[in-house]
């Protein structure tokens, strides 16, 4: 590991950190904290206005947003936060190959949630509930766009990642750029479990 | 690079400098550099601020004067409040912040030194923004908190509150990461030995400023955003013809606007217990209960917006609520308040201009707060409601702490700033100009607001009663006024001609004072470990220059490098690289700006272009040059 003198008699300290340890870390940390008190709002708004709107909900009698395709959207974007897990895993032991793989798979399952999403499910919603149509529609798409528009970040940081991972830029020391876009991947996929439970569940269950 | 020099104060130079002048001016990333430019910034804009304000009062001299007509002072009074709140009060806040931070707690930067850049262009390029609206007369005018339906696209169809709304989006993103910057800074540069429990008030207030700057933003950015969605895209969340609610507004306004009053207060509150214990000659009384109720204070701060909606017909069980949390809100000030007078009564207090100013706004922060206490009373706050007496209760609380801890501080922290001291006479004479002019200007806005003066009224008849009431208030508006045109006259001169101020003129208690005045580049010679929460009073070594290595200075001299440490107790863990200057931040600035501009003409190309420069210049800033820049 690469160590540095402070100067300080006798006094070693890596020049390298990761994890808590790293200035980087914690920016994006906060980072999260922020982003997460801005869906929190948002998703209390929806339920703000879902109760000021009276029993029947979704109002004018559009219909209920359908679950299947919502579901296998949720499967294939929790799924993409396995082989994150473990890209981030694999370079703290220095696994280079596994480090890729892992963000690779983990983008294009990111990918192909946000694809259904434009080109599957937003069709269909437009159809039924557009946002100009009533606040239902406007909360439907805010929500639900706002999250999409955090998963394409997502793809693109990982693009950045990964472009520095085949470069060799990281190893078992140097790697909290990994970490951080892990990080931040969980986030976005956390979400989506409250994203699915007010937009998709709530209508039909509550 | 050249070989370094052998000494570490020459080496130190070498790897620290940037060259003065125009080449870096636009690409520094220096904290002390960056926050004179804050601090020249907000100053700039209180002068605005001010100048609006003057105007106003000019109008209201009298009754039945026409100085003025409607709309341009509802264009007035919602910029005089933009321009105080967020473009004076956060940002000169931030500014002392961004310049003391890192020197109060023994390190050389602060922790992402290009995004303390970016969120300065940020808070410039978002003020010119909001100020370029007066260029065609079309400024914002639906107050400073916006209401909807007012300024929904039905009753206001000019681009008004688009500069407003977009603007305020722009200062959000400069404000967030300043959150971010101050926080990881905060908890992870701290020098050795200074643990929590060590760390100086001041940076406690800064610390919970900015936490509440991290919550609280994200409920005004979304609202902002929301109202621009349905002005221009007829979406609809305000609208209750089509299911949305005016209320909902009001909600994430004041989530965002009562924890913002504490993002004001609680740096001024750390000012004042900076200030105080130096003058009073002794340490702060209950440092350890100051320092919880400011964390109190913030924390209370996010359970009391409802009380801005007290008039609003919302369930008179929330408002029982909500009274109950705005009457707790008395307690951790109260302990505050106690603390300084406990401090004053047991100290030899000392007469200085920057003591003055404390004192007088311990004054002013009392009366304010029983005004406080007084309105958050349903029944009463029902009575006053959009009164002057409203008015007159946040200039006492708002207006009180972004004015006397900032011009204390400016003569607290000018001499370390730029060498030099401020003048005391001048000082002094300023001091009571603009005590006296600020009360004159302000208390009979009580007085007016009972016997029924509404707020936001451009005009008044004769027969009301209100004209002598009025005139007093223009009178001590413009003997305010001169008071603070003294203090920067002051400024600027001894800048030049005073006195040299030495390492520490005040023989104060806290790091800063332990380095040069002005400080070098790289702060410290050597980073210095602490081991008390008055280090210059106990550690006699920090008194005369570097602290030697065999007492624990870190020369920490072999590179462009600060120390991180561990977050309760300030364990030395790893030493980082810092950037070097960086345009970036000053084109991702232009590239928003030019995003912004697009946004609110609604030409696609324009935001189109800004949007494609912000995405370069976010490459750039990232692209991997060697083991300093990594993200």
């Amino acid at each position: 590991m690469d160590l540095v003198e402070t100067g300080k008699p006798g006094e070693l300290l890596p020049h390298v950190a990761s994890g808590a340890r790293s200035l980087s870390w914690w920016g994006m940390a906060l980072l999260i904290a922020t982003e997460a008190t801005l869906f929190a709002l948002l998703i209390a708004s929806y339920w703000y206005l879902r109760f000021r709107a009276g029993p029947v909900w979704p109002p004018h009698g559009i219909e209920k947003p359908s679950l299947g395709l919502p579901l296998i959207m949720s499967g294939i974007l929790w799924s993409s936060s396995i082989p994150a897990h473990w890209a981030d895993r694999a370079i703290q032991k220095g696994s280079q190959f596994r480090l890729r793989l892992g963000l690779m798979l983990s983008w294009m399952l990111g990918a192909t949630f946000l694809l259904l999403q434009i080109f599957a499910e937003y069709p269909h919603s437009l159809k039924i509930n557009p946002p100009s149509s009533g606040s239902y529609g406007t909360l439907f798409f805010s929500i639900t766009g706002l999250h999409g528009a955090h998963v394409a970040v997502g793809l693109l940081v990982s693009l950045w990642v990964q472009a520095r991972a085949w470069q060799g830029a990281f190893d078992e020391h140097r790697h909290v750029s990994v970490q951080n876009f892990v990080m931040y991947w969980h986030f976005v996929d956390i979400v989506w479990v409250f994203v699915l439970a007010t937009i998709y569940l709530s209508p039909r269950f509550l | 690079m050249t070989t370094l020099a052998d000494r570490p104060s020459e080496r130190l130079e070498q790897l620290w400098a940037e060259e003065p002048g125009l080449g870096t001016w636009l690409s520094t990333v220096d904290h002390k550099r960056l926050a004179k430019k804050y601090l020249y910034t907000a100053i700039t804009f209180l002068i605005l601020g001010g100048i609006e304000a003057s105007v106003m009062r000019l109008q209201l001299a009298h009754s039945n004067l026409k100085l003025l007509d409607p709309e341009t002072y509802n264009q007035l009074f919602t910029m005089h409040g933009i321009t105080m709140i967020f473009l004076f009060a956060v940002p000169v806040f931030s500014g002392f912040g961004v310049y003391m931070i890192p020197l109060m707690i023994g390190s050389r930067e602060m922790a992402f030194p290009r995004l303390n850049a970016f969120t300065y262009w940020g808070f410039v390029a978002a003020g010119i923004f909001m100020y370029s609206s007066f260029l065609i007369g079309k400024a914002p005018d639906g107050g400073w908190f916006n209401y909807p339906p007012l300024t929904s696209q039905s009753f206001s169809p000019g681009p008004n509150i688009d500069f407003y709304a977009l603007g305020l989006i722009f200062l959000g993103l400069a404000s967030t990461g300043a959150a971010i910057n101050f926080i990881t800074t905060i908890l992870k540069m701290r020098a050795p030995g200074m643990t929590l429990n060590r760390m100086p008030i001041f940076v406690w207030g800064e610390l919970a400023m900015q936490v509440s700057i991290l919550f609280a933003q994200p409920a005004l950015t979304l609202a902002t955003v929301m109202l621009m969605l349905q002005r221009h895209w007829h979406w609809h969340f305000f609208d209750p013809g089509a299911g949305g609610d005016a209320l909902l507004w009001q909600h994430l306004f004041w989530i965002f606007g009562h924890p913002l009053v504490y993002i004001v207060l609680l740096p001024g509150l750390g000012i004042v217990a900076t200030i105080l214990p130096t003058f009073a000659r002794r340490p702060m009384v209950g440092y350890t209960w100051v320092v919880l109720a400011e964390m109190a204070t913030a924390f209370i701060g996010f359970g009391v917006w409802v009380h801005h909606m007290f008039a609003t017909g919302l369930p008179s069980l929330a408002l029982s609520f909500v009274s109950l949390t705005s009457f707790l809100v008395a307690i951790p000030s109260g302990i505050q308040v106690f603390a300084y007078l406990a401090t004053l009564v047991t100290g030899k207090p000392k007469l200085t201009t920057p003591m003055l100013y404390v004192l007088g706004f311990i004054l002013i922060f009392v009366i304010g707060g029983v005004s406080g206490v007084m309105t958050a009373s349903v029944p009463l706050d029902q009575t006053v409601t959009d009164s002057y007496f409203v008015v007159a209760h946040f200039h006492y609380i708002m207006g009180g702490v972004a004015l006397f801890p900032t011009l204390a501080a400016l003569y607290y922290w000018g001499p370390k700033m730029f060498g030099r001291l401020l003048d005391e006479r001048w000082g002094k004479i300023s001091f009571w100009l603009t005590f006296i002019g600020f009360n004159l200007a302000f208390f009979p806005m009580h007085i007016l607001g009972v016997i029924g003066m509404p707020r936001r009224t451009y005009t008044y008849a004769s027969h009301l009663g209100w004209d002598s009431w009025n005139l007093t208030e223009t009178i001590g508006t413009f003997i305010m006024g001169v008071g603070i045109l003294i203090t920067i006259v002051n400024l600027v001169r001894s800048t030049r001609r005073g006195e040299p101020a030495g390492n520490d003129p005040w023989d104060a208690d806290t790091l800063e004072w332990a380095t040069t005045s002005p400080p070098a580049d790289y702060d410290f010679e050597t980073i210095p470990e602490v081991r008390s929460l008055h280090p210059l009073w106990d550690q006699p070594e920090l008194k005369d220059g570097a602290q030697p290595p065999e007492l624990g200075g870190r020369p920490l001299a072999h590179g462009h490098r600060v120390l991180a440490t561990s977050l309760l107790d300030a364990k030395p863990e790893a030493v980082v690289d810092m950037p070097h200057e960086s345009l970036w931040p000053f084109f991702l600035t232009v590239g928003l700006m030019g995003f912004f501009y697009g946004a609110l003409t609604r030409i696609g190309l324009v935001a189109a272009l800004g949007g494609f420069v912000s995405l370069v210049s976010i490459v750039g800033w990232i692209w991997p040059r060697g083991q300093t820049q990594e993200m």
